[in-house]
């Protein structure tokens, strides 16, 4: 939550200086933002390699817990789909894109905004950030509602880092490692999904 | 990605490479997305829709949430059956 809130912070700063044009032109004129992306994800890449406990999670290995991330994926493009046909000026797949960041902001609102548009890029970012917010607001209705499951589900990729506390406290320990590789797939899932969706559309 | 899972996998014993690469990734994440805000702040057209925005990300994000956490329930509640101690 604090972690979003001075991403949010940044990206305000950003929108002010942009707008008072308070940065010199050199800024603007060069494009980093794909060497600085490859960068991110390689070092997104180092977190979980490094991380002793992920790699735990990922000898868990078996269908079952495999299910937990696919069933959100699914479940996800599905609910994305029924609010898209409700909408107008937007093409499917970049209401797909968007919710193909499952909670995760930084990355999937940095791709968006290179591979197609600024302005998708914030509505990504937006997107992303209220699915960890709702997630850590709404854990215990999710949980009495729809089982001990479904904040991992609501939480998406975020249930490896920022929601895997209030996952834990709602859902009970015993979901800590179902929710640890559900947010690693997930996490990993989400470069190439908005990717490829961005690709078709 | 993979490459960095690799070299996170072979330099796991040292914590302070590891620990060092999440702030670098922090700190990426925080200049990206700055830039993401000076591009929004520089094109008039995209703060005249700002708000519009903030609904379209909202109504996404519901049918998202709703989509995932439903059929999370359905599967495994009604075709992987739970089992006792293991969830």
């Amino acid at each position: 939550m604090r972690n979003s809130l001075i991403i949010l912070l940044f990206f305000a700063a950003g929108v002010l200086s942009g707008f008072y044009e308070i940065l010199p032109g050199w800024i603007l004129a060069n494009d980093y933002s794909t060497w600085a992306l490859y960068a991110l994800m390689f070092l997104v890449g180092v977190g979980i390699g490094g991380d002793e406990r992920s790699l735990k999670a990922l000898a868990q290995f078996n269908f079952r817990i495999f299910m937990v991330p696919v069933t959100t994926i699914l479940g996800t493009f599905l609910g994305v789909t029924v609010v898209y046909v409700f909408l107008s000026h937007v093409t499917l797949a970049e209401v797909l894109a968007v919710g193909a960041g499952f909670g995760y902001y930084s990355l999937s609102s940095i791709i968006i905004s290179d591979l197609h548009s600024a302005e998708l890029g914030v509505v990504a970012l937006l997107a992303n950030v209220m699915r960890e917010i709702i997630t850590l607001v709404m854990a215990p209705l999710f949980v009495r509602y729809f089982g001990r499951l479904a904040p991992v589900s609501s939480g998406g990729a975020t249930s490896m880092d920022t929601t895997l506390p209030i996952i834990s406290a709602t859902s009970g320990k015993e979901y800590v490692i179902t929710a640890l590789f559900h947010g690693i797939i997930l996490t990993i899932s989400v470069p190439f999904l908005v990717a490829i969706i961005l690709s078709l559309g | 990605m993979a490459a960095g899972m690799l070299a996170g996998f072979l330099l796991r014993k040292r914590k302070k490479i590891i620990s060092l690469s999440e702030k670098l990734v922090m700190w990426a994440i925080y200049l990206l997305l700055f830039l993401l805000g000076v591009a929004i702040g520089v094109n008039d057209h995209i703060l005249e829709r700002f708000a519009d925005m903030g609904l379209l990300a909202l109504a996404i994000t519901i049918g998202g949430v709703a989509g995932s956490i439903l059929m999370g329930w359905l599967v495994f509640t009604f075709v992987l059956k739970p089992k006792p101690g293991n969830p």
